[in-house]
């Protein structure tokens, strides 16, 4: 499957329901998705060479994981351009895991002459639930890769089009959202928001628990995931902002993983469920 | 009852080798060198289960996509064992004219032999039927095909994780091609879904296809033809050449760091040195950073001028022979000034700012949730460093200053809440102390900042000026008697709060420095801070009794360990007592130093016995009758009263002049009046008021002489 980003702020491909989702459960499922993904405490007003506010990663999921995926994946860096024997490609140990969503897996950061390019992971849980069959993972970071296909310095150098660069298309973006998320986003706001979503997202869980038989398989689960990655948003922001303790920054992401998990949990229930949901219509 | 012994017929027997590879995705490099002995004890291990380590050797050798064993001088085939097998006694086996009965028979049945190669043996119990089985040896490769994916299955791993499914071999990395040859020839086993076989693979991009080798040396060989060094101690040589060669070329040198370079020995197959720059503009950033930012994320040397400032070049250790068109030494060069201009953004905008501006930032860093924020430990902390400070300088060490402790203390977590802190975690205190000094602050302070977590191991020094030992004790004494009082104790697995690293560090910088610290009341002025600043937690006198005692027990620790006392030492000057650890030494010296005079090991065998005799006779002290010489009934008696009280008052009078040595020999002169007394007296008199007396004589020896060591402790089997 080619699928096109989530139209719901996310700070990773990960987050996407064609991953989180799709991962659990039995059933086989090779997908690729470019995807855009905010990160408020990482902007740089558009200072910083390569940090970003948002930065696109190209993600790819394979389920089952091949037994030749490093291979194939190698493969995939040639395909760009890259004669894999004239660099520095290294695989060094980086496990990845996301505590809102009870997401980790085991894997590497991919270096490209001392250049991460690529995080590549073996799932082993989502949503709090172990994998069976396993997944991998591959993010490839877009800006640095192209930063290095056109050898320039800056991701803001890099050429968008013949005649744009990213920097033109995207520096007041960076600015503009780097000066919001650190300075003028309005905490009281935000986390009357998350408040919302949150229940949100909790109200239609508990719907769908007391829901039975053919209801269920229209049950609107994924409407509660997208509040759950509005919550997830919605702490990174705050997280930027500084205005949370360790403690506090702990509690809110235990929360964003219990809608995460048990989202997870009532998804895997309404898969396997008497009637086989129908896959996307069209 | 089996007896068993090995055949003799093992003679020309043929010894064998095995290679062995598990071919993994990248291990992680940190593993490896565990996983080399874990691979190479499991092997001996099973081995010698099935009697078959006898003059093997095995060596285990990791690479980021391997883990090899070489076993060497394996026996072709496990020795026949012969069991005797003993049946029904004679008497049972026979009837009363010598036919075998129906008991004979079902044991030559269940034995598998006929009757008539049946014996009687004589045992203590007397005759009875035996019979002789043997029990063949398998060949080895029988053996190691059960084996070998025990071995494998057995390494154990931090974190393992599956690459198939739930009912998947677990292994820290997917196992992708086994290799298993015996003399020669392939070994097939299955393991994690892999047949093991002849074929390696070399290096990602060097090697040329699947490989067939037939032993370890043609592996090895091939394997090097491939791009791939097996054996660690080679790569790290060829490593540590080209770095030498390098610094020679470029007339600077490297700067030092071991544990880098195991780690790139173990992150390449082909490891190969490669020189980069980095514009000279970056040095205006302290060495500290530039060499963090070096070897943290990129696992760079940084190199020195002679003056030991960095200079503007980075050594990498690439996966690959060479670099003909520069390409990778240009990434590598482009990713460096990438991740030192982030360090210069942080180090600017951190200081847009001063130090002690980050102190109200510091409320939002918890330090533990019952403990409250750094905010709060900070304000504990100044009010330890003060007392420290004002203790030392009351006792004579006229270089403490108050005012110092107490603003370096202050601003001694700020840094925390910095951003170049949250990017380089591993420089907490280090750039508190950087950015005290280009702020102005007095260097004392300055210094005393940038050291306060030292010392971070028993190899690593002590914070350099007084005000920094003033602080680095503040933090460990209050993080210590903190965590103690909210019942966040070590225990054998887990220490979150690191509480061991940092008593550790309260004995190194006191035994150091040579610091004069009580540690009760230094745990009590900690208590008292925790009372009187937030939280405002009270510490019962338990808990300060148990933070006493786990730093006590960390101080034997080090005496035992770094300071090389034994045993039974340090156990007799603990056991006198100690609060003052730098006394507690000069004790130990002494009692070190007196041991080896002839008089004093006889001594301690005679503390020994009083307090046995004590012991055993119950005696307690309490009514203070006082010894009554009208009572002594024989001259040794007399004489040994009147020589412990001659020499009690000499020892107190050089113990008040710190004069240990002295005082123990003084004490050691007691031995011969000792000696008669036990000679000649026999305490335990049946007239009650005689024997009380002399209860009394020994009492007050053991109560005089043992506040220096308590010599019952010495010698005799060293307790752990």
């Amino acid at each position: 499957m080619l699928q096109q980003p989530y139209d719901v702020e996310v700070g990773a491909g990960t987050m996407h329901p064609e991953t989180f989702l799709r991962v659990l459960g039995p059933a086989a499922y090779r997908v690729a998705y470019a995807q855009p993904s905010r990160r408020p405490a990482d902007g740089r007003y558009g200072e910083n060479p390569n940090r970003l506010y948002k930065h696109t990663q190209f993600q790819v999921i394979l389920k089952p994981s091949p037994a030749d995926v490093q291979d194939l994946y190698l493969e995939s860096l040639g395909a760009l351009g890259i004669t894999l024997k004239e660099h520095d490609i290294r695989f060094e140990e980086d496990n990845w895991e996301s505590p809102t969503l009870g997401a980790w897996g085991i894997g590497w950061q991919v270096l490209l002459d001392g250049l991460e390019i690529t995080q590549f992971t073996y799932f082993q849980q989502s949503g709090g639930i172990d994998l069976d069959p396993i997944s991998v993972e591959l993010t490839y970071g877009l800006e640095r890769i192209c930063a290095f296909l056109q050898g320039v310095e800056s991701v803001y150098d890099l050429r968008w089009s013949r005649d744009k660069t990213y920097g033109q298309i995207r520096l007041a973006e960076e600015q503009q959202f780097s000066e919001y998320g650190f300075n003028r986003s309005d905490a009281k706001a935000i986390r009357a928001e998350f408040e919302l979503h949150e229940k949100q997202a909790k109200e239609l869980l508990d719907g769908f628990a007391s829901t039975e038989g053919n209801l269920a398989t229209r049950y609107p689960l994924l409407p509660a995931y997208d509040h759950c990655l509005k919550c997830s948003n919605l702490f990174n922001l705050l997280d930027a902002r500084g205005v949370i303790s360790t403690t506090e920054r702990a509690a809110l992401m235990a929360r964003v993983r219990a809608v995460a998990c048990r989202t997870a949990a009532a998804y895997l229930q309404q898969i396997g469920g008497p009637t086989v949901r129908r896959e996307v219509r069209g | 009852m089996n007896r068993s012994k090995p055949s003799k017929e093992m003679a020309a027997e043929k010894r064998v080798e095995v290679l062995l590879e598990v071919g993994c995705e990248e291990i992680p490099a940190g593993m490896l060198p565990k996983a080399e002995e874990d691979l190479r004890a499991n092997l001996e291990k099973l081995l010698a289960a099935e009697n078959l380590a006898d003059g093997v050797t095995v060596e285990a050798f990791g690479a980021p996509r391997r883990l090899v064993a070489w076993v060497r001088g394996l026996r072709e085939k496990q020795a026949d064992v012969v069991h005797e097998v003993t049946g029904p006694p004679k008497s049972v086996a026979y009837d009363a004219v010598g036919e075998p009965t129906r008991a004979a028979q079902s044991f030559a049945e269940k034995q598998g032999l006929a009757l008539k190669d049946l014996y009687i043996v004589t045992n203590p119990k007397g005759e009875y039927l035996a019979a002789k089985q043997v029990k063949r040896g398998r060949t080895a490769e029988q053996i190691l095909a059960e084996m070998l994916p025990r071995v494998i299955h057995d390494l154990s791993w931090p974190r393992s994780m599956t690459w198939t499914g739930l009912d998947g071999a677990r292994f820290i990395r997917p196992i992708r091609w086994i290799v298993a040859v015996v003399n020669g020839k392939a070994l097939p086993f299955s393991f994690a879904g892999v047949t093991a076989g002849d074929l390696t693979r070399g290096h990602r991009f060097l090697g040329k296809g699947p490989v067939r080798v037939i032993d370890f040396r043609d592996f090895e060989r091939k394997l090097e033809a491939n791009g791939v060094i097996v054996r660690p101690a080679k790569r790290k040589e060829k490593i540590s050449k080209e770095l030498a060669a390098h610094a020679k070329r470029g007339a600077y040198r490297i700067h030092e760091d071991a544990e880098l370079l195991n780690l790139v020995t173990y992150l390449n197959e082909c490891p190969s040195v490669l020189e980069g720059d980095f514009d000279p503009s970056f040095l205006a950033l302290p060495d500290e950073i530039l060499i963090t930012v070096m070897r943290g994320h990129q696992k760079y040397f940084a190199v020195e001028k002679r003056g030991g400032e960095v200079a503007p070049h980075f050594l990498a250790v690439i996966n690959l022979l060479k670099d003909p068109k520069g390409l990778v030494r240009a990434g590598h060069e482009r990713v460096l000034r990438a991740r030192l201009s982030d360090a210069q953004f942080f180090w600017e905008s951190d200081q847009k700012c001063r130090l002690a501006d980050y102190l109200p930032k510091l409320e939002r860093v918890t330090y533990e949730s019952r403990l409250g924020s750094y905010r709060d430990k900070v304000e504990r902390l100044r009010a330890m460093a003060r007392w420290l400070a004002e203790q030392w300088f009351n006792s004579g060490l006229l270089q403490a200053h108050v005012a110092e402790a107490d603003r370096a203390a202050e601003l001694s977590k700020c840094d925390l809440a910095t951003e170049m802190v949250r990017e380089f975690t591993e420089l907490q205190g280090i750039v508190g102390g950087l950015y005290a000094r280009a702020q102005g602050e007095p260097d004392d302070v300055a210094d005393a900042i940038y050291d306060h977590y030292r010392p971070v191991g028993l190899e690593d020094p002590i914070p350099r000026n007084l005000t920094g030992c003033a602080v680095a004790l503040g933090d460990k004494f209050d993080s210590i008697v903190g965590c103690f009082a909210v019942g966040l104790l070590p225990t054998g697995s887990s220490d979150p709060y690191a509480l061991r690293r940092a008593a550790l560090g309260i004995v190194k910088i006191i035994l150091e420095r040579k610091l004069p610290v009580s540690l009760s009341l230094a745990v009590g002025a900690a208590a008292k801070a925790l009372l009187t600043n937030a939280p405002k937690r009270g510490v019962t006198p338990l808990q300060e009794a148990q933070a006493v005692e786990f730093l006590l027990d960390r101080a034997k620790f080090v005496l035992r360990e770094r300071e090389r006392f034994s045993y039974d030492e340090v156990n007799a000057v603990f056991r006198a007592g100690v609060d003052d650890l730098v006394d507690a030494h000069k004790r130990l010296a002494a009692l070190k130093a007196i041991r080896k005079s002839k008089n004093f090991e006889p001594l301690a065998v005679s503390f020994k016995r009083i307090r046995n005799i004590l012991e055993k006779s119950n005696f307690k002290n309490e009514e203070a009758l006082g010894i009554q010489p009208d009572l002594f009934e024989s001259g040794v008696e007399r004489e040994l009263f009147t020589a412990v009280r001659a020499a009690a008052s000499k020892v107190q009078a050089e113990k008040r002049a710190g004069k240990y040595q002295e005082a123990l020999e003084v004490i050691a002169g007691l031995r011969k009046a000792v000696d008669s007394f036990f000679e000649e007296v026999m305490v335990m008199a049946d007239k009650e008021a005689v024997r009380r007396n002399r209860l009394l004589l020994l009492s007050e020896i053991l109560r005089e002489f043992t506040t220096i060591a308590d010599f019952s402790e010495l010698g005799g089997e060293e307790r752990k």
